[in-house]
């Protein structure tokens, strides 16, 4: 996943001239029902970036709740894993899921040199 | 030094990925191959599962395999010996296949035969539970296998792998007698998580469920070739 967000702040930077910016914040949005740890990537991020172009930036990451809609009475709810994600209205399954998939660069924060 | 700016990209991190997974489907069809992204944790029967499936599949199909591995070349090995294309993708310390190494198989896929002979394309991926299920490959269905001995709550604890799988292969169920595991937990589980998957028990020792899931192959190739 590092990987893939490096890959991807590269191919902004090419259309940038990427010589003439300081990237100072990769501002990520992600779900909560994904297989990204959020210390994990900032952390992996920050090893893999020491000495790049990349090095003086920072990530944020806004956590974007996992939510689910009863299929039955179509409330939203928060879908626990102690419950086995079913409704607590209805106790339906996990049918749709309205948000918690996210992994986007929501936004960059950078500085022309 | 100018102001700081804020460029509102709104991106997914894994488009690049997508992007060749999409690039990877539109070969698929152009071959008319059906892809299978086959998917679990280390141990839970993959292999075995290809062996026997291909046995009685390479019958009436013409089949190729993309063999994901970390380090070795032990599972390609075997199933060359069923006189089948395939290709091992070593994946080196990455513990999952992304879309780029699948087409780089397809690449030394299509040195070894004309893709447009084959029905069906059987990707292994690497045993693991977490990264497969993120990464597409530009499959048409995904299959996830999950053993028995690996006990009843694996779907709610790693739920995107089996929320993103069309098909779930319970396997190993010839050791149903010998432990203390409650198969309809592991349903009722399978069902929270994914309602829509469809849920095959399956053995390779005693081979029961092997029709069913021949049957599933053998449909899902047939429509997919009359589409």
């Amino acid at each position: 996943m590092t990987k893939c967000l490096i890959l991807s702040m590269e191919e902004w930077a090419e259309k940038k001239n990427k010589n003439k910016i300081v990237v100072e914040k990769i501002n990520l949005k992600i779900g909560e029902f994904t297989c990204v740890e959020p210390i994990s990537l900032i952390n992996t991020f920050n090893a893999a970036v020491l000495g790049s172009w990349l090095d003086s930036s920072e990530i944020t990451i806004e956590t974007i709740p996992f939510e689910g809609k009863c299929s039955k009475c179509n409330r939203l709810y928060f879908p626990k894993k102690e419950n086995g994600y079913k409704s607590p209205c209805c106790n339906f399954n996990l049918e749709e899921i309205i948000s918690g998939r996210e992994l986007k660069i929501a936004s960059i924060d950078f500085k022309e040199k | 030094m100018h102001l700081p700016i804020s460029d509102k990209i709104e991106l997914n991190i894994l488009h690049q990925n997508s992007h060749q997974a999409e690039k990877n489907k539109v070969k698929f069809n152009n071959y008319n191959l059906l892809c299978l992204n086959i998917m679990s944790s280390p141990g839970a029967g993959k292999t075995r599962l290809l062996e026997i499936t291909l046995e009685d599949l390479s019958k009436k199909f013409h089949s190729a395999v993309l063999e994901g591995d970390m380090t070795t070349n032990l599972d390609a090995a075997r199933l060359e010996k069923l006189n089948i294309p395939v290709v091992p993708i070593t994946t080196g310390r990455a513990c999952h296949l992304d879309a780029n190494m699948v087409s780089g198989g397809l690449k030394l896929l299509e040195k070894k035969i004309n893709p447009d002979l084959l029905d069906i394309l059987l990707v292994e991926n690497v045993g693991n539970l977490v990264c497969p299920a993120e990464f597409e490959i530009g499959e048409h269905f995904k299959i996830a296998l999950l053993s028995i001995t690996e006990g009843e709550d694996k779907p709610l604890k790693y739920p995107i792998m089996f929320r993103e799988a069309d098909l779930i292969l319970i396997t190993k169920v010839d050791l149903l007698p010998h432990l203390n595991f409650d198969i309809n937990e592991l349903k009722s589980n399978i069902a929270s998580t994914n309602p829509k998957a469809d849920v095959i028990e399956i053995s390779s020792i005693t081979k029961s469920g092997f029709d069913l899931w021949q049957d599933w192959i053998s449909k899902k190739i047939l429509k997919f070739k009359n589409n």
